[in-house]
């Protein structure tokens, strides 16, 4: 059954709605044997990384889902849960699961009228044959919310772009079996859906 | 490039959906969870309901409105009108909305902003403030004030100082919310609402005062806001979601216009 990762970070319930609202029924969990044996996994979150990367050791779910990773099924990050999957940020200045080389970092504007955090519809540029991404349009606009953004260390795990106040960062972020996105999902109308649905259905074999 | 946002607010009593004018007369107009599906179906933004139910007996008929919406609109939505205590915002978030928004309460105890915040995040905590213009004095040197319970009460409070408490306090967004504009449909307080925008580093939504699409124009460029509060423009199909944000896209403004 997939599996969606409780942490105290937000609100699984949206998730859990949005997922079935696609047709995947899918369970809140914060036990780590759970976690592991998922059949496919979503890892959300809003919030500070620091606690949550706290949470998330406390409760063994760090070491559950690098050993879910490791069965090559399935694994969607959203907002935090895409941050949380690379080795570093600078929130807190915490080491993270490190399944995507690179860290993340806070925006830094010089023009201070850019509001940070970047909250609103924003539109990602996709730059990718990923079988998720096909089933969207660069143009396509999602609901984001978040002061730091990830830079991954290799450029063929970024598969989308989105531009904030002059700069470009990434919103979608791939590597084997991981599929992650900056802005939520569960929160983006029929285009945030359509891409949920297009994750319900991808088998991460390609 | 991020868009402008057009969120609608519906005021909703003992489940139905109401539009006050200048806060009294309040009459029903519908169902808020069939209003809030057809207005996410017609590419709206973002949606906040105010519970501006009297009795607290009548709260759990909220979280019931809440649930349902959050059933089938899949775009954020905030809640406000009475909540007090963190518990109050973990069961709104918990039934499905994703933002809370704290008024009365934060100005009598501005704690709140910073319980809330840490509960569930700056980002889901939204303070709304209602203003009304006064003479520019020592105690209101930006000549706005705070008012509470529905425009009732004034607070002594500056409108100004209690923006930027709200933003240290913890506050992710803010509602800038114009007793004097409410409900008239001349247009919003552009002054107050570039004030605000420009003084604070987080994003501000303007309320109170919508009427014509001009009004939206207006306070989302010269009025510096982030987001513009839309009632009864909508409400009683005047205008549609759609036809407002073609019209603002047409003039150059960037909404989201595919969903």
């Amino acid at each position: 059954m997939p599996v969606i990762v409780d942490y105290d970070a937000g609100n699984v319930r949206s998730v859990q709605r949005a997922c079935e609202h696609v047709g995947m029924v899918a369970e809140i969990s914060a036990d780590p044997d759970i976690v592991a044996r998922a059949d496919r996994l979503i890892f959300p979150g809003v919030g500070s990384a620091e606690s949550a990367v706290d949470t998330l050791r406390s409760r063994g779910l760090d070491e559950a889902i690098k050993t879910f990773y490791q069965t090559g099924k399935p694994l969607l990050g959203i907002c935090l849960g895409l941050q949380i999957l690379l080795e570093h940020t600078e929130e807190g200045d915490k080491d993270c699961l490190g399944l995507v080389e690179g860290a993340c970092e806070r925006f830094e504007f010089a023009d201070r009228s850019v509001k940070v955090p970047h909250i609103g519809w924003n539109e990602v540029e996709f730059d990718s044959a990923h079988p998720i991404v096909n089933a969207m349009q660069s143009g396509d606009e999602f609901y984001f919310v978040h002061s730091f953004y990830a830079k991954p260390f290799n450029d063929n795990n970024i598969l989308g772009r989105t531009e904030y106040g002059g700069q470009t960062f990434c919103s979608v972020v791939g590597h084997e079996n991981l599929f992650a996105t900056q802005f939520h999902l569960e929160k983006s109308g029929e285009l945030g859906l359509r891409m949920l649905k297009a994750f319900s259905e991808w088998t991460a074999s390609c | 490039m991020l868009s402008k946002r057009i969120i609608a607010c519906l005021d909703v009593r003992d489940g139905k959906l109401a539009k006050s004018v200048k806060f009294v007369d309040t009459k029903d107009i519908g169902d808020p969870v069939a209003k809030a599906k057809e207005y996410y179906d017609d590419g709206l933004d973002e949606l906040v309901f105010y519970d501006i139910t009297a009795s607290s007996d009548a709260r759990n008929i909220m979280l019931d409105v809440v649930e349902q919406v959050a059933d089938q609109v899949y775009i954020p939505f905030s809640v406000g009108g009475g909540v007090r205590t963190v518990e109050d915002a973990n069961k709104l978030l918990w039934s499905g909305a994703e933002k809370i928004n704290v008024n009365s309460a934060a100005v009598q105890r501005p704690e709140l902003i910073a319980e809330c915040a840490h509960a569930i995040g700056n980002q889901n905590t939204v303070l709304s403030m209602d203003i009304r213009k006064v003479e520019i004095c020592r105690d209101f040197p930006s000549g706005y004030e705070v008012v509470i319970n529905g425009g009732r009460t004034p607070m002594g409070l500056d409108a100004l100082e209690w923006a930027l408490s709200g933003e240290e306090l913890g506050a992710g967004e803010l509602v800038v919310n114009s007793i004097d504009a409410d409900g008239t449909r001349e247009g919003y307080e552009i002054n107050l609402t570039r004030m605000i925008a420009e003084a604070v580093s987080i994003p501000v939504i303007a309320s109170g005062g919508a009427g014509k699409p001009e009004h939206l124009l207006e306070v989302l460029t010269e009025g510096k806001a982030d987001a513009a509060l839309i009632a009864s423009m909508v409400h009683f199909g005047e205008y549609t979601i759609s036809e407002l944000k073609t019209w603002l896209r047409e003039r150059g403004l960037k909404v989201r216009m595919r969903y």
